[in-house]
């Protein structure tokens, strides 16, 4: 049973991988996971975690004071608005989260089917999905978080507005990708002897494009999912920066807190600018870090395996030379 | 290097204790275990095996042509160098001018975007200081020496301008162009047609008559080891068990492996396979001034496939349709399934007339089977074997699901002689040929009056090759379906069919009974195919040869 279970676990996406990677390519997945593992805590868990309200400005009826440097009550400083900078960096990685959450969730079904449809379908459905899905690439993804930010909540807005002004203007640039990506391997699959001997059975068109062509397509989706995911995150963080994002009193927002801080930089007062953009690099970085070896652990070229190991020996002799390198013996 | 220079004068690769290790996802795997050869100078040394058994790997150790996964152990001297553990400029300097290398698929090896001098004078002007001018002329001489006509202005040719055998020949102008001690040709002919192949084989005798180069052939084709080699060292699962002189190892095989391996390959013996159905049947398929053409891109001609072909296939009947690539064999076998649109004449498939549309199709889907070249692509690789065949009974209705069918699946399992519980494997935890019967399952699931099987055994080793022809001869005795059975294999039509229908450049050259047309052929093109057949024997192989100079 234990032996089953393990197997099964085996085959779940990340853990099949983390399995697979050795080296440097380990310590890279290792890396990202920590840091993914560190961001999605911190948002599930931000009201316990921070030690106060993302827009808490007094305690016990004593205000923060503004711009105070980092001490005892205040372990990352306070904001020019009087804000704690550390409860701020933790939750707005709740905010960060919904916007992945939102914008994936939003794009992919619809991604996924398009592809689907317009790859096994083929003819004039698929060039002018084809060409749709150019012309939206073609669009910057700022300018239209812009354009959806002001249509739903006239600039300024709620939690929930400017997340959704965020993660809209995402999914309709994500939905191109995913378009893309299923599209690509879906006519790749088409041409492949088990979907012909499908047709030759007499399989209806819906039956092999579910049951025969889907599940063979989806295995690049976690890659992309996780390269759009710290998209998601960037667009959230320049529409912040912009202006356009969601209210201080509304949600804690990394992107916010950065344009505010912007006098304080010149000012000498760092805590404030430091701590949000090491979030937004950091994040981004860790998701970026996981995409990028799942990535390269899926392609047979690019994945790297532990060298076959030879004789005790053998293993010695091939140490020998790193050790008398370490000891800094010139050759 | 350390070596006495008495060995090295007769020896061109001295292999010692060669163990090659890879590492993979499941594990390290041994490909090669410790074996010894040499490779004298002048001789042509077949090394034979099936797919597995370390052919490949042992060849590409002596250029040290190794994925960074592998690990290799033991020595590889090559005129007196050992090439293990050697890497960068060492080993480069020994490419080329020491050994050299003939790959299997000529259209991938040459650069597309450049010319064939480009490609050949870069390996002169990587060994030493040849000027433009002198390169050139080198590259001519050397396209000259393979037999590329007008070397002068071909020269500056694309590989795309080439035919295949061409470009083969090319690709051993460029082994050729430093005048290496040795050459491994991998598969060199196995990509080529039967015709073509007869041709590269006599360039590489002439060769090494000429130049004195020593040939490593490594090929899986008995009949090209019979035509070629001097020497066969016989290689399974990274061992040789077998080195002998090639007529002594075709007439007296000291090891079990190696009389298997021979006994498995099939000879053209004009066996006649007489037809005991019904004279007067309607036939199953009846093929009328058929017509295939694919529309041509935006600008270019379309492309006819097929044409005026005229052929009946009867119940219970076997028919070979043979044919070079390009001949049309396979587009006419997808057609009849559906796969490619008929453009012209008349096909009718059980009584569908194809020409009308493939949605005609559609009442006698049932009665047709299909079985793929490739065992390892037509199953869907995230549905068990058991599922995949029973796609077809739960498609047509005959059962609800897969678990429904699981009695008739194990039934068929059995009928191809699998194990039941094979059903719950995946297709890539089976072999090519138990994957091939699986296929077989498949196709036979429905009870078909049809069956197409296109090249069903070429992507096998000739011992699969041999039961999996075994088993599908038997039943076809049993089930008694027509076939529509395509292959450019000669030997195997004669093992199976009644009748035999020869393509040629998208027309049927000849057809008649199978005794008849291997036997006496007529046809011109029919003649030149049957002779360029390589046969599985030294003796009558050099007849044959110097029957046809």
């Amino acid at each position: 049973m234990a032996g089953k279970l393990r197997s099964a676990l085996g085959r779940l996406p990340i853990v099949h991988q983390y399995r697979q990677s050795v080296g440097l390519q380990r310590g890279m997945l290792t890396a990202g996971l920590v840091l993914c593992a560190v961001f999605v805590i911190s948002a599930l868990f931000a009201p316990w975690i921070a030690p106060y309200g993302f827009a808490q400005l007094s305690q016990d009826g004593e205000r923060f004071g503004a711009q105070q440097p980092p001490s005892a009550e205040h372990l990352l400083g306070t904001t020019v608005g009087g804000y704690d900078v550390l409860s701020r960096v933790i939750w707005g990685s709740q905010t960060a989260l919904l916007v992945i959450v939102i914008a994936v969730l939003l794009s992919i079904f619809l991604g996924i089917l398009l592809g689907l449809i317009s790859g096994y379908l083929g003819g004039w459905l698929d060039r002018v999905l084809v060409v749709i899905a150019d012309a939206i690439y073609a669009f910057p993804t700022l300018l239209l978080a812009i354009v959806a930010a002001i249509v739903i909540s006239g600039g300024r807005s709620s939690l929930l507005g400017g997340v959704f002004a965020a993660a809209v203007s995402i999914t309709v640039v994500f939905i191109p990708q995913y378009f893309r990506v299923i599209r690509a391997e879906t006519v790749r699959i088409k041409s492949e002897a088990f979907v012909e001997s499908a047709k030759v059975i007499g399989a209806s068109t819906p039956r092999i494009m579910f049951r025969h062509v889907f599940r063979n397509a989806t295995r690049t989706l976690p890659l992309i999912f996780t390269l759009n995911s710290s998209e998601a995150i960037l667009t959230l963080a320049g529409l912040g920066f912009l202006g356009f994002g969601i209210e201080p009193s509304s949600g804690a927002e990394w992107g916010y807190d950065l344009n505010r801080s912007i006098a304080d930089v010149t000012s000498g007062i760092w805590w404030t600018s430091v701590f949000p953009g090491l979030a937004i690099v950091l994040v981004v970085l860790g998701i970026t870090l996981v995409g990028e070896s799942l990535n390269d652990l899926a392609d047979p070229r690019l994945r790297t395996r532990r060298r076959a190991a030879a004789t005790p020996a053998d293993a010695v002799a091939q140490s020998t030379p790193i050790a008398r390198e370490e000891l800094g013996e010139v050759k | 290097m350390g070596t006495p220079a008495t060995a090295q004068e007769s020896l061109a690769v001295e292999i010692r204790d060669l163990g090659i290790t890879f590492a993979t996802d499941g594990g390290d795997v041994r490909a090669v275990r410790g074996i010894d050869l040499d490779v004298r100078r002048g001789e042509v040394l077949a090394i034979v095996g099936e797919s597995g058994s370390g052919k490949t790997v042992t060849g590409r150790s002596i250029l040290g042509l190794l994925p960074e996964t592998a690990r290799v152990d033991g020595a590889v001297l090559l005129t007196g160098t050992d090439v293990v553990g050697l890497s960068g400029e060492k080993l480069r300097a020994l490419r080329g001018p020491a050994a050299a290398m003939i790959f299997q698929e000529p259209s991938t090896a040459l650069n597309p975007v450049y010319t064939v001098g480009w490609q050949l004078a870069e390996g002169l002007r990587a060994h030493g200081n040849v000027s433009k001018a002198e390169a050139r002329a080198t590259a001519i001489e050397t396209l000259r020496r393979v037999g590329i006509p007008d070397p002068e202005h071909r020269v500056d040719d694309y590989p795309h301008m080439f035919s295949g055998g061409q470009k083969q020949r090319i690709v051993i102008a460029m082994a050729l162009a430093l005048r290496p001690s040795v050459i491994i040709a991998d598969e060199p002919t196995t990509a080529l047609d039967v015709t073509v192949q007869a041709e590269i084989l006599d360039l590489l005798r002439d060769l090494r008559d000429e130049i004195g180069t020593a040939i490593v052939l490594i090929t899986h084709n008995m009949g090209v080891v019979a035509d070629l080699a001097d020497r066969v060292a016989v290689m399974y699962r990274g061992d040789i068990v077998e080195t002998a002189p090639v007529r002594e190892l075709f007439a007296a095989p000291q090891h079990e492996y190696t009389k298997q391996l021979l006994a498995a390959v099939p000879r053209l013996e004009i066996a006649d396979r007489a037809y005991t159905g019904a004279e007067g049947a309607e036939p199953a398929v009846a093929a009328r001034d058929l017509e295939i053409t694919y529309p041509g891109r935006l600008g270019r001609k379309p492309f006819r496939a097929v044409h005026g072909a005229t052929f009946d296939i009867r119940p219970g009947e076997v028919v070979g349709l043979v044919g070079e690539s390009g001949s049309g064999k396979t587009t006419i076998g997808r057609a009849m399934a559906g796969l490619t649109r008929v453009t012209g004449g008349s096909l009718r498939v059980l009584g569908a007339e194809l020409a009308d549309g493939a949605k005609t199709l559609k009442d006698v889907r049932r009665d047709l089977g299909f079985v793929f070249q490739d065992p390892a692509s037509s199953f869907n690789p995230l549905l068990t074997i058991a599922d995949c065949i029973a796609e077809p009974l739960v498609v047509h209705g005959v059962a609800a699901n897969a678990a429904a069918a699981r009695d008739k699946v194990d039934e068929l399992l059995a009928a191809v002689q699998l194990p039941g519980d094979y059903g719950d494997r995946f297709p890539h935890e089976l072999s090519g040929g138990q994957r091939q019967r699986a296929s077989l399952a498949r196709a036979l699931a429905l009870d078909p009056k049809f069956l197409i099987a296109d090249e069903p055994t070429s992507a096998l080793d000739v011992s699969v090759q041999a039961k999996v022809l075994d088993l599908f001869a038997e039943l076809q005795e049993r089930f008694g379906f027509a076939c529509l059975f395509i292959t450019h294999d000669l030997a195997v039509v004669d093992l199976l069919a009644h009748r035999v229908v020869v393509l040629h450049k998208g027309a049927i050259a000849e057809q008649g009974p199978t005794a008849q047309v291997l036997g006496a052929p007529q046809d011109p093109y029919t003649q030149r195919l049957i002779a360029a057949l390589p046969v599985p024997d030294p003796e009558e192989q050099a007849a044959r040869r110097a029957a046809r100079a």
